[in-house]
């Protein structure tokens, strides 16, 4: 089933647009991979589907209900959002930043209950990091700090993970190691979009891709009919070399 | 870190309040006890004992005087002001997610101080002054508010901190040009005291004027404590995780203003206490908020009332507050810096 929906969507900020006729849809159980050059709107996209920033034209749906008629806890209890891991202000322990993402959960009030507290030792488990609950997040490794930031998308209960360049400051082995985790998540019926810089990590982990050029959709479609090194080429002004594996049939692209 | 050194940190954490508690219970002990007229413990206690029973306490009317009318207030009003301004400060640090930052960084203290010192000009009236103390912490504050709105950009809180800045910059230029209008043998040294800060004219009819804001605000913040956690990430995350940021940003500015004002209006300038003692407390019970805040409260509380203790006991006349605040928190504030380092843990 289509659990985000977006139909001749314009985007950007007050006075500025950076997008216009943009569809996007995502099913339960997919992957969707939002590729492009920089400043192509990426992560103006993702914060509009979001319901962060509010869209300048057309519709989003989130499980068939339009977006702005949902409150940001409604929103919250929806769509969970990974943004690239920054720096914190303050030493909170992973679990407390696990224990963050029951906010839509909890009464405005409230203390987090059992319940939460329950919720947040299980996403610190799927992700393996429950032996890192105790750890403050400010000492944790880029990787550990990413699955962290998973763990409390998890714990929000959500139907769709949106994240914003999972990988961005990963050394190769942990870029793999977070991406395997992030995608076992597809198992369990979540719509997962992220962004990336990297044609092969669409390649390799997405089952479709959006190709985003100036605000608006290059190509879109399957990963093995949307990603060849033509369009690719176009896509970030650059020659890219399409490399493949006769056996297997893998594929990989290299830049210039 | 072993696992032994997180068992010992965690052990720390839950006892946390109770120290803070502990800390603060001597605090009055010794606040009672301490002075010119020395009590002893035994005749506070008598008289505390008999004030609640409604009994005639078993004890000089002297000693009943200085515990109630004279040492009573004045703790009383060390208490609520301590617990009030390290609430606010530790509230401010989390929604400007900036260890550094004090209850006054919107401006709060220096309109308070502009309009204490034009009620000192004008040859006002007590009451009238802290009135305008008052009036003038949540005007600066409004106004500060009203600018950031106005020019808000990507980053709310940031451009809250430079409208804050600025407003209090103009505001300390008024402070300045009302001393420098203001008759230097009576205005001047009044205002001068004032500014300085002290509880030493504390009356008992001080403290309802002074309760009532404390207690609203601090308790408001004690309330939304446990979401001032995800307050402090970064506005678009926030949201993301569900909070409406925008009218608990408010509600936590208007209630740390709220008794930053009262503070600032029955006491002058405290500074010092509300940057301190969030420190303290993460120190003690580390950054979570929900346990944070009531710690805060606790040994903020307990950090005044020592420190005014002090103020009216070390030397023959009575030493402004805000220079013992300032003599005591810089080393605090020193050791705490170089033990936490970077992360503030």
């Amino acid at each position: 089933m289509t659990l985000l929906a977006a139909d001749d969507l314009a985007f950007g900020y007050p006075g500025r647009e950076i997008g216009r006729g943009l569809s996007v849809q995502l099913a339960a159980g997919e992957a969707l991979a939002l590729l492009g050059p920089n400043g192509g709107g990426k992560t103006t996209l993702l914060k509009t589907l979001l319901g962060l920033l509010p869209a300048r034209a057309g519709t989003v749906r989130v499980a068939g209900r339009p977006l702005e008629s949902l409150t940001a806890r409604e929103r919250a209890q929806a769509m969970a959002y990974v943004p690239q891991a920054g720096a914190s202000a303050f030493a909170f322990t992973a679990r407390a930043v696990v224990l963050m993402g029951r906010t839509s959960r909890t009464g405005l009030l409230s203390a987090p209950s059992r319940a939460d507290h329950a919720a947040a030792e299980g996403a610190l488990a799927r992700m393996g990091i429950a032996h890192l609950a105790e750890r403050p997040v400010t000492r944790l490794s880029g990787g550990e700090r990413q699955l962290v930031l998973v763990a409390r998308a998890l714990a929000q209960e959500p139907r769709i993970v949106v994240l914003d360049e999972p990988t961005a400051s990963l050394d190769f082995g942990n870029q793999g190691r977070v991406m395997a985790e992030i995608l076992r998540l597809r198992a369990d019926g979540l719509g997962l979009l992220f962004t990336t810089h990297d044609p092969n990590q669409a390649a390799r982990y997405a089952d479709r891709a959006l190709l985003l050029r100036g605000g608006s959709a290059l190509a879109a479609g399957p990963v093995a009919a949307v990603l060849e090194a033509g369009t690719l080429g176009r896509l970030y002004g650059a020659p890219v070399e399409e490399v493949r594996d006769t056996a297997t049939g893998a594929r990989a692209f290299l830049p210039g | 870190m072993s696992g032994i050194a997180l068992a010992g940190a965690r052990a720390v954490r839950l006892g946390g309040p109770w120290l803070a508690l502990l800390a603060l219970v001597l605090a009055a002990a010794l606040a009672f006890g301490v002075g010119r007229y020395p009590v002893s413990l035994l005749d506070v206690a008598r008289v505390l004992l008999a004030r609640l029973t409604g009994h005639a306490p078993d004890v000089a009317p002297a000693v009943e005087a200085v515990v109630l009318q004279i040492r009573g207030p004045r703790i009383a009003a060390a208490i609520l002001i301590g617990a009030a301004l390290s609430v606010a400060g530790t509230a401010f640090q989390g929604l400007f997610r900036n260890p550094l930052v004090s209850p006054d960084i919107l401006g709060a203290s220096s309109g308070a101080a502009l309009g204490a010192v034009l009620g000192i000009w004008l040859s006002l009236g007590v009451l009238a002054i802290e009135g305008l103390a008052f009036a003038g912490g949540l005007l600066a504050v409004a106004c500060v508010y009203a600018l950031g709105a106005a020019l808000s950009g990507r980053d709310p809180v940031l451009v809250l901190v430079l409208a804050g800045v600025v407003i209090g910059s103009l505001l300390g230029a008024g402070v300045g040009l009302i001393k420098s209008l203001a008759d230097p043998y009576n205005q001047l040294p009044a205002m001068t005291f004032w500014l300085l800060g002290s509880l030493s004219a504390t009356h008992p009819s001080d403290l309802l004027p002074l309760a009532g804001p404390v207690v609203l605000g601090t308790g408001l913040l004690l309330l939304l404590r446990w979401r001032l956690d995800v307050l402090s990430l970064p506005d678009e995350e926030a949201r993301s995780l569900g909070l409406a940021t925008g009218p608990l940003r408010v509600a936590v500015v208007a209630a740390a203003t709220l008794v930053t004002a009262a503070s600032v209006a029955a006491a002058g300038i405290v500074g010092w206490v509300g940057l301190v003692v969030p420190h303290l407390a993460r120190f003690l019970v580390g950054p979570g908020f929900g346990r944070l805040i009531p710690t805060a409260a606790l040994l903020g509380a307990g950090t005044l009332l020592t420190i005014d203790t002090l103020a009216r006991t070390v030397a023959p006349v009575e030493v402004p507050l805000g220079i013992l605040t300032a003599f005591v928190g810089t080393p605090v504030f020193l050791w705490l810096l170089a033990r936490a380092e970077r992360d503030w843990s």
